[in-house]
């Protein structure tokens, strides 16, 4: 056994080890909450780091899929049937926006994206009727999935970690997928790749595509996490937050956007316990990571990690 | 009649607001590729400056010079000590703008408090003028003819001077601009430094019918990036442009529709965007 | 001795944490703070409101050098930033990690909704000052109590006074494009043509509209203006109509937030004039507001508005409800009732009681802008004693209705 997997075992028994460690319920909510914002920023990172498109509405999924799931359910459809049509509803509306957005590309793609959202946030706002306005809509309660209890901040851990590995793992395979290396290389070249007969444009439109089914999945953990949603969840700062997200651990590596997830999640709603300032703390960070790890965190550190075994290694020679 | 006067008035009073704020934000982006997030801080920090040098006692002039200044400064050391070291790194650009902006929001919040501050336009501009019968605040026509003003000047300074034709070559193309021995480095400073000035000049004129506030920031830096998608980054007709033809859509826009207030300027934008990705006049190749 | 045991007991068991409460011996128990969460906005656009508040209780701490019932107390402020989610987080905060045992706050409506379930299913009393209506109308929360008012509680009686005292008969409203806009203006607009009056223009503005150019020029032909904005914006709106030289033509009547003591020096003159209907003024004339003005202008610097008032209120109730139950706050069962049954003789704002679904019964005053001293004041004109959630509608019959909403009760008189 090579020894990432080692690792990789090793910390996925941690994981789930939490809640047996981690005793109080505030600290496992917010580790489910993490968890939920770290898929957010996994799923954009499909986008970002591996299609080198930057999008600042990836928040408007978390409010499709949440809103369509809550007025499902307020309907009378059961949870499974209102998630699947959530899912299927809000990945719909990513097709279409995937549509409009890659008429253009770099700012434009950004902006187009950017409108998006802003148009999905005004209706929400807007429809009182359908949507409560910005009172907001309630869930009626968490779903039983396989007759499971996942009311207990434990067990709500759990079923999120589960969620999270699925789709962890669906996007690893993705990167690695002949897929994924024509999606790098659209990034890259796109040129030579429309050359050697690639269809740019579809390959970008599928990226987009998976990007919002993976960030419809967060949004629905979301309404179940919170059994809430308003029109605060999908504002313009949303989508910056998990764009934030996505840079600062690290736009070009698998893990970066999780430990970007981690650090933005922490400083929000623990680090603002103690420190009055967060705001400016986190806008420092932004600024102090990118300043020495242009990159990112997890790109830095693994930088910083190669070049001190190095000299290690020589000495051992 | 009165209401398509009156409207008119207001859209090209707003629209010459939204071309001080968006002009500097064009050029920068054109030049150094750079969208800087941090702009509509930029605009806050210029009205509370100018709302400061007022409330002790400062003429409202020399407040709107002070306010040009001193954002002008932080433009400065932002573009110098942070920006220029992530030339090419989009993403590291965006974060960092965006951290910027967070923290000067952060800190408008500590020193000025959360309390709106007020600032009165000069008092022999206060009262309104009456015309047939309606009324318009005479402040607001200033605004526009200062921005008229701004734009005459601006064009000049693009056409007309040796600076401007290396600003255009930058835009144009920066490796070729580079290779004829132009400073580039020293460009991309004055510039940035030139789009902070006008967004803290824009943020003192802005304040006597805004206000500062918590908050402003984020309600004008989407305003900026629409007015520059719109006319197309990196070109100062297409901010001129875009800034009146945003300006008409906002007030005609909420006065016709005013229930499609929230996507009265978004959804022309995405229709534009997706007919021309470059903009109405935009320079930039994608 | 026994029965008190079986209640903290009760109490703690009731508050999910046996598991730690349990093994303190109740005399311990007792000998700790009174531990007090309080959600507040610290942070971003809404900060004005959330500073304010937090002025407010500070100043209430300091009074009785921190104690409360012969308790000290431990106050946990929390920073929801304006967000529902982080709302939520901080609570969950508050409750599990810090085992608060009564909450104020949090600010705005749509955070006191998010947190709604999380109340119920906690068991923690709260004391809120959203306006939210329906957290104590069709949708009550047992747990929680509002010593301010609900969003349209001081529109009723400003209309009242409107109709019958100004005599104004043709009016147009105007707030903000969310719920607590909506909910404050609605309750204006019925009594007003209950009254015979008449709303000819109902305008709501986006919240995060930068200028109301376009919409102060298209003002109909009006006798009065009635403004629900809230924060900065009720300032820019009354300011942009001078600015187009309407100031004069028509009287501004408004609800509780647009002419608040907090931007009343800002607004200088465009104020003077402007009536509001609230159930505070920072002029009101007894022992506890005087002395509560007096040390937020020495320690802030600034006149105390409705935002400091109301967590300055909020503790007033829960320090006479706390005292009721003699300290034992762990008992949440105890200090839930003693809060909804408390009848307060005397606050900062005047006699108040609680309805059965935990709604301030009390005063509100109209005000008027007037320049004293060199200072713009909120005099006040008249009381209205006792007014009630359900203004003279009753509480039966009011119920039956829909809650208040930008359509409801339905614009008939639109020009």
């Amino acid at each position: 056994m090579s020894r990432s997997w080692i690792w990789l075992i090793v910390v996925a028994i941690a994981l789930l080890a939490v809640p047996l460690v981690v005793r109080n319920e505030f600290y496992l909510n917010l580790a489910s909450q993490i968890l939920i914002y770290a898929l957010l920023a996994v799923s954009l990172n499909l986008l970002l780091g591996y299609g080198g498109m930057v999008s600042l509405g990836h928040a408007s999924f978390i409010g499709l899929a949440s809103y369509a799931a809550a007025l499902l359910l307020n309907a009378g459809f059961g949870h499974l049937s209102s998630a699947v049509l959530a899912l299927v509803f809000s990945t719909a509306c990513g097709a279409v926006f995937g549509m409009l957005a890659l008429r253009a590309s770099g700012i434009g793609f950004l902006m187009i994206t950017l409108a998006l959202g802003q148009i999905v946030w005004g209706v929400a706002y807007r429809a009182n009727t359908i949507t409560n306005g910005d009172n907001g809509l309630r869930y009626a309660e968490r779903p039983h999935p396989f007759g499971i209890d996942i009311n207990h901040a434990p067990n709500f851990y759990w079923f999120t970690l589960i969620v999270f590995a699925i789709a962890l793992f669906f996007i690893w395979r993705l990167t690695r997928s002949p897929f994924g290396a024509a999606l790098q290389g659209v990034r890259d070249q796109p040129r030579r790749m429309r050359m050697l007969g690639h269809n740019v444009w579809l390959i970008q439109w599928l990226a987009f595509v998976l990007a919002s089914f993976w960030g419809s999945v967060a949004g629905l953990l979301f309404v179940y996490y919170n059994l809430f949603i308003s029109p605060h969840a999908i504002s313009l700062q949303q989508s910056a937050e998990v764009l934030l997200m996505a840079i600062l651990g690290g736009a070009s590596t698998l893990t970066g956007p999780i430990v970007g997830a981690v650090v933005i999640t922490l400083v929000k709603n623990v680090v603002s316990t103690y420190v009055d300032r967060w705001n400016t703390l986190l806008g420092a960070i932004f600024v102090i990571v990118i300043m020495f790890m242009p990159f990112g965190i997890v790109p830095g550190v693994r930088q910083l990690w190669l070049r001190w075994r190095a000299p290690k290694k020589q000495a051992a020679a | 009649m009165q209401f398509w006067i009156i409207q008119t008035l207001n859209s090209i009073a707003f629209g010459g607001l939204l071309f001080l704020l968006s002009s500097g934000f064009s050029l920068a982006f054109g030049l150094m590729r750079i969208p800087n997030l941090a702009h509509g801080g930029f605009f806050m920090l210029g009205a509370y400056l100018g709302a400061t040098v007022t409330y002790y006692g400062g003429n409202f002039w020399i407040a709107m010079l002070a306010a040009g200044l001193g954002v002008g400064l932080v433009g400065i050391v932002f573009e110098r000590l942070i920006l220029r070291r992530l030339a090419g790194n989009v993403q590291g650009q965006v974060l960092v703008t965006l951290g910027v902006s967070f923290i000067i929001a952060d800190l408008c919040l500590l020193i000025w408090t959360g309390d709106p501050w007020t600032l009165p336009a000069p008092s022999e501009l206060r009262p309104p003028i009456r015309l047939a019968g309606f009324a318009f605040p005479t402040f607001r026509l200033v605004v526009f003819v200062i921005a008229l003003i701004t734009a005459v000047a601006l064009y000049f300074l693009m056409d007309r001077t040796r600076l401007g034709a290396m600003i255009r070559a930058g835009v144009d193309d920066m490796e070729m601009a580079r290779g004829v021995g132009i400073p580039v480095s020293l460009l991309f400073t004055v510039v940035f430094c030139l789009g902070a000035v006008l967004a803290g000049i824009g943020g003192t004129l802005g304040a006597p019918s805004l206000n500062a506030y918590p908050g402003l920031d984020a309600d004008m830096l989407p305003l900026a990036l629409i007015v520059v998608i719109l006319g197309g980054a990196g070109s100062l007709l297409g901010a001129f442009v875009g800034s009146f033809v945003v300006g008409f859509l906002y007030n005609f826009g909420i006065a016709l529709f005013p229930d499609l207030a929230y996507f009265i300027l978004f959804l022309p934008m995405v229709l534009v965007l997706v007919l021309m990705p470059q903009g109405l006049f935009g320079r930039i190749p994608s | 001795m026994s029965m008190h045991r079986r209640s903290v007991l009760k109490g703690a068991l009731a508050a999910g944490v046996a598991t730690s409460a349990l093994k303190v011996p109740a005399a311990v128990a007792q000998a700790g703070p009174i531990k007090i969460g309080f959600l507040t906005i610290k942070t971003g656009p809404l900060a004005s409101g959330g500073l304010q508040m937090e002025q407010g209780l500070t100043v209430f701490l300091k009074q009785r050098n921190n104690m409360i019932a012969g308790r000290p107390v431990e106050l946990q402020t929390a920073d929801t930033g304006g967000n529902p989610a982080q709302a939520r987080t901080k609570t969950q905060e508050l409750v599990e990690r810090f085992n608060v045992h009564c909450l104020i706050g949090p600010l705005a409506a749509f955070e006191a909704l998010a947190i709604d379930d999380y109340i119920k299913s906690s068991k923690t009393p709260i004391l809120t000052v959203a306006g939210a209506e329906d957290m104590t109308q069709r949708k009550p929360n047992p747990w929680l109590v509002r010593a301010s008012a609900t969003s349209s509680q001081p529109s009723h009686p400003m209309a009242d006074y409107a109709a019958k005292d100004l005599k104004l008969k043709r009016a147009i409203v105007m707030a903000d494009d969310f719920a607590f806009g909506h909910e404050n203006v609605a309750g204006f607009q019925r009594v007003f043509e209950d009254a015979g009056g008449k709303v000819i223009q109902k305008i709501f503005t986006p919240l995060n509209a930068p200028d109301y150019g376009t919409y102060v020029s298209q003002f109909k032909n009006a006798d009065c203006l009635y403004t629900g904005h809230a924060g900065s914006n009720g300032l820019k709106l009354i300011r942009q109509i001078s600015e187009y030289g309407l100031k004069g033509k028509f009287t501004i009547v408004g609800g509780f937030t647009p002419i608040d003591e907090s931007v009343l020096q800002q607004m200088g003159d465009d104020g003077l004039g402007c009536y509001s209907g609230c159930w505070y003024s920072a002029a009101l004339d007894n022992p506890i507001n005087k002395e509560f003005v007096a040390t937020v202008q020495r320690d802030y610097k600034v006149d105390p508005g409705v935002y400091a008032a109301e967590t300055y209120l909020s503790a007033e109730v829960l320090e006479h409800a706390a005292k009721q139950i003699g300290g034992k706050v762990e008992d949440k069962e105890a200090l839930n009732k003693a809060l909804h049954e408390a009848k307060v003789p005397a606050t900062l704002c005047g006699p108040l009681s609680f309805d059965e679904l935990g709604n301030v019964v009390g005063n509100v005053y109209i005000r008027k802008v007037e320049k004293k001293d060199g200072k713009y004041v909120n005099t006040v004109v008249k009381t209205y004693p006792n007014v009630s959630q359900f203004w003279t509608y009753g509480k039966d019959a009011f119920l039956k209705d829909p809650v208040y909403s930008r359509d409801y009760p339905p614009a008939k008189n639109l020009e």
